[in-house]
């Protein structure tokens, strides 16, 4: 790669993209209750204090239990749809389509508060499972995207045979599909995972008093004296959602060789 | 076979079918909450009752308040001011990783750029606090490389750290389509601009620039909308002179308990947004046309100039004028109609021009 203006440009763009992300284990790691410069020696104590509050583990609980929860029905949803608009062409299929993909534009306060007004005008208690059917609805266009992929990269034609040879669409669908969209499937899982463990705003209106993982930190950012704290769980998180997103893309990828393509993008 | 029967086996009964569980999931839990809370918004609340009494009382209080309005048009002027910051620096990146990068390396590339995006975005934006700080590392190296004596103030707590912070967080998202749409772009065309004697810059311009136009617009779009109801960056760090309108909304529902007016305030953000982005891209598509229409060059950028400069001064007359006229709450709302009307009017009579626009 020559040195060009553009390669500098692109370069600092990417060094300033990274830029809150290098600081965090900075500060995990800092031996000082502010967080500031300069830096005060090297500790593991705001790990360890990670390990002694039980509200935290609760909040990880519940994360957990949303965020699996909302990767296999948003996958599950994504399915249907991926299947229904790569494979049939039916009236009005970009309205219902583009419907389906709104949430990804739509500013998630908006979903989040006519989600909660139904909640109250209903008499509903807001929790756990309320978060999950809002998660699933803003999850579900991510996996349509990453389905898209996967089932418009497939030959038909080994479908064809498949039912040619004597095979019930079932036993197909089951034998032949499944299997070459397997990767794609596990990165949706993963990505849903993901969003659905860092989501903010729909679990902050809808979580009541049963704080997930995001909600639970929100809280902590008032008090400055958890705030080492709260770069310690930040670093823990940020690790684990590179690894989940390099799990992803490496299942995308083995998608597209068992599929004979060549790689033209990441995710999106 | 039963009509039923045939309907159901038939290619578009097959698709509808199909996709059916996700389309009722999201009329549930998408299309039925946004009605109801169009509905709630004719709606009052008296301390705990709602009084279902259809009034537009709710609408003309959040049109006619100087707050809100104040809070609506710096939530517009902040996500402008993001999106084009984002757009204007996004396009170069995508234009490097499309024309500079090799092949096999693209995908690295966009992996890099899009992996800050998943990471927790609560921490993302609270460290933005942490470097933006009085005794941050943006203010601690300025000063000690000696080039500001005293602490910058103005990239903190107000609408300056909002717009640094999203412009950093949605960058992702203005990249990847630009990216996309220079993917698309046929390498013989920019070939067959030089061969026909074009220089570096205007095949860039005339060629590069209006086939990247679908892209530019998607990475507007897809930036400007979900900034306007960011609620964590405002907050965190915003101070109150970057307050926006989310947050209003939030305190509407959970501090002062008036569901029906935290209702109509999240209907007229998204009703604002929509206007105003129909507004840029009609206005957008009538310039180009504009252009196109006086033959290009220095004339025709005149034109365009001129028609934007008379319209901005209408409105702006009218938005003086027109309250002492009509009252302040329908003014707004007779403008905002016509301002609409033209636009839709220019998308249907104007065709889309070579910009793609």
């Amino acid at each position: 790669m020559r040195l060009t203006p553009l390669t500098v440009f692109a370069s600092l763009y990417l060094l300033v993209l990274y830029a809150p992300i290098v600081l965090l284990p900075l500060f995990a790691f800092n031996d000082g209750t502010v967080i500031a410069f300069p830096l005060q020696g090297f500790t593991t104590q705001w790990f360890a204090a990670l390990l002694d509050t039980p509200a935290l583990h609760q909040a990880t609980l519940n994360s957990l239990v949303i965020a699996v929860s909302t990767s296999v029905f948003a996958t599950i949803l994504g399915l249907f749809a991926a299947r229904a608009a790569t494979r049939y062409s039916f009236p009005a299929k970009a309205g219902v389509v583009g419907f389906i993909m709104l949430p990804l534009v739509l500013p998630e306060v908006i979903v989040a508060i006519s989600l909660l007004i139904v909640l109250m005008q209903l008499g509903l208690d807001s929790g756990t499972w309320s978060i999950i059917a809002g998660h699933t609805l803003i999850c579900t266009p991510f996996a349509i995207a990453i389905l898209q992929g996967s089932f418009s990269n497939m030959d038909r034609s080994l479908e064809e045979a498949a039912v040619d040879l004597g095979e019930t669409p079932w036993s197909t669908f089951r034998l032949i599909t499944l299997p070459l969209v397997t990767p794609g499937i596990i990165a949706s899982l993963l990505i849903c995972f993901t969003i659905s463990l860092d989501e903010f705003i729909i679990a902050f209106f809808l979580s009541g008093n049963e704080p997930t993982l995001p909600v639970y930190l929100w809280g902590q950012l008032r008090f400055p004296a958890r705030l080492p704290v709260v770069m310690a769980l930040g670093t823990i998180l940020v690790i684990l959602s590179v690894l989940l997103l390099v799990l992803a893309e490496t299942f995308r990828r083995r998608g597209l060789k068992r599929a004979g393509l060549k790689d033209t993008g990441g995710f999106l | 076979m039963s009509v039923y029967g045939k309907v159901m086996r038939s290619e578009a009964g097959k698709g509808l079918t199909l996709i059916s569980p996700t389309l009722v999931y999201a009329l549930l839990l998408l299309a039925a909450p946004l009605i109801s809370i169009v509905l709630l918004s004719f709606w009052t609340q008296q301390f705990l009752t709602i009084q279902r009494d259809f009034t537009i009382a709710n609408y003309a209080e959040a049109l006619t308040d100087p707050l809100y309005r104040e809070l609506m048009l710096r939530s517009l002027r902040i996500s402008g001011m993001v999106t084009m910051v984002t757009v204007v620096l996004a396009f170069p990146v995508a234009y490097f990783i499309s024309f500079h990068v090799r092949p096999d390396r693209k995908s690295l590339w966009l992996f890099l750029i899009t992996i800050p995006f998943w990471t927790s975005y609560l921490i993302r934006v609270f460290l933005w606090r942490v470097i933006l700080a009085y005794d941050g590392p943006v203010n601690s190296g300025l000063i000690a490389t000696g080039m500001i004596d005293e602490p910058l103030s103005w990239i903190l707590y107000n609408a300056n750290s909002v717009v640094i912070t999203l412009a950093h967080a949605f960058a992702p998202f203005a990249i990847l389509p630009i990216f996309v749409s220079l993917e698309k772009i046929d390498r013989s065309l920019l070939e067959a601009a030089r061969d026909l004697g074009e220089s570096k810059a205007m095949t860039f311009l005339r060629v590069t620039l209006p086939l990247a136009m679908p892209g530019v617009l998607a990475a507007v779009l897809i930036v400007f909308i979900p900034t306007v109801g960011d609620y964590v960056t405002p907050r965190l760090v915003g101070g109150s002179g970057g307050t926006m309108i989310a947050n209003m909304i939030y305190a509407q529902i959970f501090d002062l308990n008036d569901r029906p007016m935290g209702a109509t305030l999240a209907v007229l953000a998204m009703m604002v947004v929509a206007m105003v982005l129909l507004w840029g891209v009609s206005r957008l598509r009538f310039w180009l046309w504009l252009v196109d229409r006086a033959g290009g060059g220095a004339k025709g950028i005149g034109a365009a100039i001129g028609a934007a400069l008379a319209e901005i001064l209408v409105l702006r007359a009218l938005f003086s004028l027109g309250p002492a006229l009509l009252g302040p709450g329908v003014a707004v709302i007779v403008l905002l109609l016509l301002a609409t009307a033209g636009s839709v009017l220019i998308l249907m009579r104007v065709p889309k021009g070579r910009w793609g626009i």
